[in-house]
């Protein structure tokens, strides 16, 4: 491998990177505002520059192509020169708005003034005023002061979303962003342009004002959008989601995840008509009882039918845990062979960037983990016949509200003699349903999901609720969360009554004959590996944050063996 | 030898006490006449300096609306955690105001951070330290009872623009 000196140190590189390309690899940082990884190279900020012996002048570094021998310094008296004087260019139009400004804490341009300015202006006369609240589209804010004209923003959406909407205007210090006559930044991934904007000139109206990125917990999750799996961190505070940004995984999502993923997926969490426990039906109308009341009930009414009467709808929506022990439900402690899912596909939904049609994050795993029939049970649709024709008389649902998918099960549920659902939300389904279970969001329990491509990836509680601690359970803390006592607002706050449907599951199987001993969500997954040949050898750890192709871990395993 | 002997003996002028008592009896009838340092509180108030740190306020301008942004900053640097804001959009000018502002008067130490690390100059000690409360509820102080008319608070904001 060809070698080139920077910072007296040897750094191997590849033929063609350049040189910030191969220092980053090395875990050098050499300060950078419109450079991107992921992004065509631009070259504009100057705030990379670097000294290499025998060049007359300082070079970019995000441009200047690795060779052979090169001797480069990044930390030499006139490269820290230089960036202390690009700095100062800077701030001179840049407006004092950090207290107002949502990027604050998360700011290039705020931790570079620290880094790499002397933090003194000579810039005594008055600043350029530009325009402060400019919403180039439904979901995007943006503030022409606060921009440096970096131009990420702008080839995001020429080459990651291709679909050009934004453009330079003017010159010099009046130069600006706007969009293209008649256009709107409003193409399926515009949200991503506020995460690489170096400043706070691009915000998400989703998020503006919400919190300051100081006070929120992150938490590392998968996005429950499509099938796709985008790795996100889910932000929190008061116990309240406030928003998801995408975690870097180039396998799934490199830096991006689409707005509908980011926006549509978090507020069901926070919403008023969670189920807020138990609920059974009594003289028509559902009454909240005690979790005991509500799994001998179920209990008893689910024994009073034939094995055979009742069927078990899991969901591609629910974790590989959930549905594995829903399935070991159906199959071991009823004896049904009346087992089945239902596919969410919108044809409408999929592009080939990120999007996939299949709108639901685990089809593939209730696939590998065998949620069908028995050889001679029902499928869905059959399920569905049988309810008309009365020979299934009971049917329980988890986590997916099949009425709002398909308004028409409405009168074929009403037959049944008795329906019971987990769901996490009031929903047309549970409004219909003799027992509700208050099921666990993906953001308030751990377990797994199985993506398009066969990738396991790892989900982990962000929300504390009754069933899950925020500090005995290892949850993200944020500031506030590690002092709060009983009597603050925020470390009681909107703790709900809800678990995991592996965990409802198994406290129901005490009152039949061979009660499952899952205590943790990891003897689930213990079970699952040592049953399910492709989830064989696998554990969390394993598994990791960027998550792992069941099919590698069968070919090392083909290999080992 | 090991006789525990007394540092001073009390002389017999002393041993009778008489002496003492009027002595003692001399400064108290002295005291009655001297100009009064303390106060009949509740009925008569303490006003204390400009420099004086009561409980923290929230600057209200003559056109009664806040100055705060809610930029949070009070709220990171308060050491026990006593404040928190919720910021949100307005259509003035100044796009950001607190929806919602809260100071624990019970995590309070009044230590004064908060007035030193605001932007705004919207938050400031006030001379106010009649603080009781018979509930942590009502200790819990909102945007109505943080909110304090400017011209009352000028001799403290006139204090720390020369001190500050
Ligand atoms: S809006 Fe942000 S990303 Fe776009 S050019 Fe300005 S600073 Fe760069
Ligand atoms: S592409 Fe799919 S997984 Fe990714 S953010 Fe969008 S909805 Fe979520
Ligand atoms: S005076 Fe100190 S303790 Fe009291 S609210 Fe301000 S920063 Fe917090
Ligand atoms: S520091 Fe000042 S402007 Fe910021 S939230 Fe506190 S009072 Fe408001």
């Amino acid at each position: 491998m060809p070698k080139f000196i920077l910072d007296d140190k040897e750094i191997e590189f590849t033929q063609g990177q350049t040189i910030i390309e191969a220092a980053k690899q090395h875990g050098i940082d050499i300060p950078y505002f419109c450079w991107h990884p992921s992004l065509s190279v631009s070259g504009n900020c100057r705030m990379c520059l670097v000294e290499v012996e025998k060049m007359p002048k300082l070079v970019i570094a995000c441009s200047t192509i690795a060779a052979e021998g090169m001797v480069v310094h990044s930390q030499s008296q006139k490269t820290i020169e230089a960036r202390n004087a690009v700095m100062e260019f800077f701030l001179i139009n840049h407006p004092l708005d950090c207290p107002i400004c949502d990027e604050a804490g998360e700011c290039k341009l705020q931790d570079y003034a620290y880094q790499h300015s002397v933090g003194e202006s000579r810039f005594v006369e008055e600043k350029v005023h530009k325009d402060k609240r400019v919403p180039l589209g439904p979901l995007v804010m943006f503030d022409a002061e606060r921009c440096i004209s970096c131009s990420r923003c702008i080839r995001f959406c020429d080459e990651i979303a291709k679909d050009p909407e934004l453009t330079f205007i003017k010159r010099g210090d009046r130069v600006t962003i706007v969009t293209y006559p008649g256009e709107e930044l409003d193409n399926p991934y515009s949200l991503n342009t506020t995460d690489i904007c170096p400043v706070g000139a691009l915000t998400n109206r989703d998020f503006r004002f919400q919190a300051r990125v100081w006070d929120m917990s992150d938490t590392k999750s998968i996005c429950i959008g499509c099938s796709r799996g985008c790795n996100s961190e889910i932000w929190v505070r008061n116990n309240e989601v406030l928003r998801l940004t995408p975690r870097y995984n180039e396998d799934v999502n490199s830096y991006w995840m689409c707005d509908h993923g980011r926006v549509n997926t978090y507020k069901f969490i926070n919403a008023e008509d969670r189920v807020k426990g138990p609920f059974i039906r009594k003289e028509g109308n559902l009454i909240q009882v005690s979790w005991e009341e509500a799994y001998s009930q179920t209990a008893s009414k689910l024994k009073s039918f034939n094995k055979d009467e009742i069927a078990f709808i899991a969901s591609p929506f629910a974790t590989c845990e959930d549905n594995y022990v829903f399935k070991k439900f159906a199959q071991s402690i009823i004896g049904s062979k009346h087992l089945d899912f239902m596919r969410h596909v919108d044809p409408n939904f999929g592009d080939d960037i990120l999007r996939k049609n299949d709108t639901t994050p685990n089809t593939l795993g209730c696939e590998l983990l065998g949620i069908s029939p028995n050889k001679s049970g029902l499928n869905l649709e059959g399920i569905f016949n049988g309810i008309k024709q009365k020979k299934i008389k009971a049917a329980y649902i988890i986590e997916d509200d099949l009425i709002t998918v398909n308004p028409e099960l409405e009168n074929i549920f009403t037959e049944l003699d008795l329906l019971i659902v987990h769901s996490t939300n009031f929903n047309r389904t549970t409004s219909i349903a003799d027992v509700v279970f208050p099921s666990a969001t993906y953001a308030e329990k751990n377990g797994t999901f199985v993506n398009f491509q066969g990738r396991v990836q790892r989900i982990r509680p962000a929300v504390a609720s009754i069933d899950v601690d925020r500090a005995v359970d290892g949850l993200s803390l944020s500031r506030l969360d590690k002092f709060g006592t009983k009597y603050d607002s925020w470390a009681e706050k909107n703790k709900r009554d809800a678990k995991s449907s592996w965990k409802i599951l198994t406290s129901l199987s005490a009152f039949f004959n061979n009660k499952f001993k899952f205590n943790l969500t990891e003897d689930v997954f213990d079970e699952i590996s040592k049953n399910i040949k492709a989830f064989n050898k696998l554990d969390y750890d394993v598994i990791g944050e960027k998550g792992i192709l069941l099919e590698n871990i069968n070919k090392e395993q083909s290999i080992k063996v | 030898m090991g006789v525990k002997k007394r540092e001073k003996d009390f002389t017999v002028w002393e041993r009778i006490y008489i002496p003492e008592i009027v002595k003692g009896l001399s400064l108290t009838l002295k005291s009655m006449f001297k100009p009064k340092f303390t106060m009949k509180y509740p009925e008569e108030k303490f006003i204390p300096s400009a420099s004086y740190r009561g409980r923290p306020v929230l600057v209200m301008e003559n056109n009664g609306e806040e100055r705060c942004v809610a930029c949070g900053l009070c709220s990171r640097v308060c050491p026990p955690l006593a404040i928190e804001v919720q910021a949100s959009e307005t259509e003035r000018e100044k796009e950001r105001y607190p929806e919602k502002f809260e100071i624990n008067m019970l995590r309070c130490i009044f230590c004064g951070f908060c007035e030193e690390v605001c932007p705004e100059e919207a938050i400031v000690m006030s001379k106010d330290y009649d603080l009781a409360f018979t509930n942590r509820a009502d200790a819990i102080y909102g945007k109505d009872k943080l909110l304090v008319p400017v011209n009352q608070l000028y001799d403290r904001i006139e204090f720390l623009r020369q001190y500050k």
